[in-house]
């Protein structure tokens, strides 16, 4: 980034007029939990007064029982780590490779139509497409769950790269060119800083489609991870597990975007956006 | 001295925005360009910053031929186009970045002042009126001292009062260091403030319809009589440069391959 993105902290003025509007928000947010919280305390009712049996929708209490267990004996942690991990590399790979790509064929015509229909037409093919063939290929173990999830991965990010720097302003490009900046003063000064929100961006949903990938790449024969953990539980018959794993995945899930968006925001705090960003 | 040379632009559409036009400016004359919309004003300014290639004739500052962006030739926009991305400071110096970081901010600091921006150094451009953002614009093309300075309706999206004030901005700091300017503007008033003087152009194609000296002494009173006749002799020039012409809205130039 830009030095001067970096430097200059104490701008934050504009932070506070969303203020006033908190307490009605409350209201709001509490509202969207009545139907959740209702049928949850619901269905913990009805289970203990016996109406139900909660064999195969067990109650809000045995799940969060389960989760606890689970991450009692650490086996959760185990999960966890694993389906992290599987996560971690298989986005490295899709995002470098997204931005490489993207990146060559936003910036030049050439590179763009040699690299885009090629890519688009993959693209068609729906990514648990490839799964036969990369279990062929790679084995049944660890390179081919990589592989599914950076294929998951690569597009959206391939496509916001490319996309932002087509899109870069025209006018302000022109400014570059008017004080004569070097081309590598260009990039770094014009185009990086320019693409930068879109490129979260779709990094970020590279990084949701990554989680999704890693599901169904441990449906595919693993001995851990979350995707085992829920086929486990299905084998197994104990929907408290494949709960739990759900519910693992959601915060996973959640805690690695906000990661990403706490990660980038001191970045684009030049941004002139309409709200704060979701 | 910048001289247009039989200075033609034709568009890839078809479209003759500009047919033979010549012009001298001497240095440190402030030339203001008016005419109609779509009389090829914009095109002549981007062929003289470099921006765009002439189909015919040449731009010549100081005998040097100008076929791209030079050190010496800066360019207002219409639009402020700051970097959203550099504190008000950072684009101010955007053109120095060369220079070492002392250095700069000393110019940076001085340029603000001049345009009555000190105290707004550290915000981003989102935070500025239109109004000040057009300033730094204005701080950011001066600080690189150019010999030639080109200014496109500066003004035009603001009101009255604004654009008095910064008449008097740029006024003081093309005082410093007295470049060419060669101003487009709408406004009478304004050309008749500014400028040395009066350039009307024609569309269709886009040329030369006259040329008027002002010869008014400065600093200007705008409530002055030889002001009211400069200004009542450039509004006829315009009128009869308006006369057989119908308006066209002008189009946004198009351009691919902006990086590679
Ligand atoms: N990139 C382009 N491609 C094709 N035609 C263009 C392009 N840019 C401008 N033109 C045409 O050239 C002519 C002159 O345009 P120009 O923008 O120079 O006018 P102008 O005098 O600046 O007008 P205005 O006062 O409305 O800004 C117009 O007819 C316009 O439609
Ligand atoms: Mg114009």
């Amino acid at each position: 980034m830009t030095e001067a993105a970096l430097a200059e902290g104490s701008v934050g003025a504009a932070a506070a007029p969303a203020r006033a509007g908190n307490k009605q928000l409350d209201l709001r947010v509490l509202l969207g939990l009545v139907l959740p919280v209702g049928l949850a305390l619901g269905w913990e009712a009805a289970v203990r007064f016996g109406l139900a049996q909660g064999r195969l929708v067990p109650p809000p209490s045995r799940i969060l029982q389960t989760f606890a267990e689970l991450a009692r004996s650490g086996e959760l942690s185990t999960h966890v780590w694993a389906t992290l991990w599987r996560v971690a590399v298989g986005f490295g790979l899709g995002a470098a490779g997204g931005i490489l790509l993207g990146a060559l064929s936003g910036i030049s015509d050439t590179s763009r139509r040699l690299l885009d229909p090629t890519l688009q037409a993959l693209r068609a093919i729906p990514s648990i497409a490839w799964v036969p063939l990369f279990i062929l290929w790679l084995g049944i173990f660890e390179a081919s769950k990589v592989a599914l999830i950076a294929v998951g991965v690569f597009f959206p990010v391939y496509l916001g790269v490319a996309g932002a720097i087509m899109s870069v302003d025209r006018k302000l490009v022109e400014v570059g060119r008017v004080f004569r900046l070097s081309r590598s003063a260009q990039v770094r000064r014009i185009l990086l800083p320019a693409i930068l929100p879109e490129t979260i961006i779709a990094l970020r949903s590279g990084l949701g489609l990554g989680f999704m990938f890693v599901v169904a790449a441990e449906f595919m024969g693993a001995s851990e991870g979350l995707g085992y953990l829920l086929v486990d539980g299905q084998q197994m018959g104990k929907p408290d597990r494949i709960l739990a794993a759900i519910i693992a995945f959601a915060l996973l899930g959640k805690l690695a975007d906000a990661i990403l968006v706490a990660a980038t925001r001191p970045l684009l705090r030049w941004q002139d956006v309409s709200r704060e960003r979701l | 001295m910048l001289v247009l040379d039989r200075l033609s632009k034709t568009y890839a559409d078809g479209t003759a925005a500009l047919s033979n036009v010549s012009l001298q400016v001497r240095p440190g004359e402030i030339v203001a360009l008016i005419g109609g919309s779509g009389c090829g004003k914009t095109t002549a300014l981007r062929l003289i910053a470099g921006l765009d290639r002439p189909s015919a004739g040449a731009v010549r500052l100081d005998d040097e031929l100008v076929v791209e962006p030079h050190p010496a030739i800066g360019i207002v926009f219409q639009e402020p186009r700051l970097l959203p991305w550099h504190t008000v400071a950072d684009n101010v110096g955007f053109g120095l970045m060369d220079r070492p970081a002392a250095e700069r901010r000393e110019i940076v600091a001085h340029a603000l002042e001049r345009v009555g921006l000190a105290e707004h150094a550290h915000r981003w451009p989102k935070e500025l009126s239109g109004g000040q953002q057009q300033r730094v614009a204005i701080a950011r093309s001066f600080v690189t001292r150019p010999k030639v300075l080109l200014l496109d309706e500066p003004f035009s999206a603001l009101d009255a009062f604004t654009r008095a004030s910064l008449h008097e901005h740029l006024f003081r700091l093309w005082d410093e260091t007295r470049p060419t300017v060669l101003v487009v503007t709408h406004d009478v008033s304004e050309a008749v403030t500014l400028a040395d003087r009066v350039v009307v152009m024609r569309p269709k194609p886009g040329r030369v319809d006259d040329e008027l000296d002002l010869g008014l002494a400065r600093p200007r009173d705008r409530m002055s009589a030889a002001v009211e006749v400069a200004t009542r002799r450039v509004l006829a020039a315009l009128d009869r440069s308006l006369k057989p012409v119908q308006n066209r809205p002008a189009g946004g130039p198009a351009g691919n391959a902006l990086w590679w």
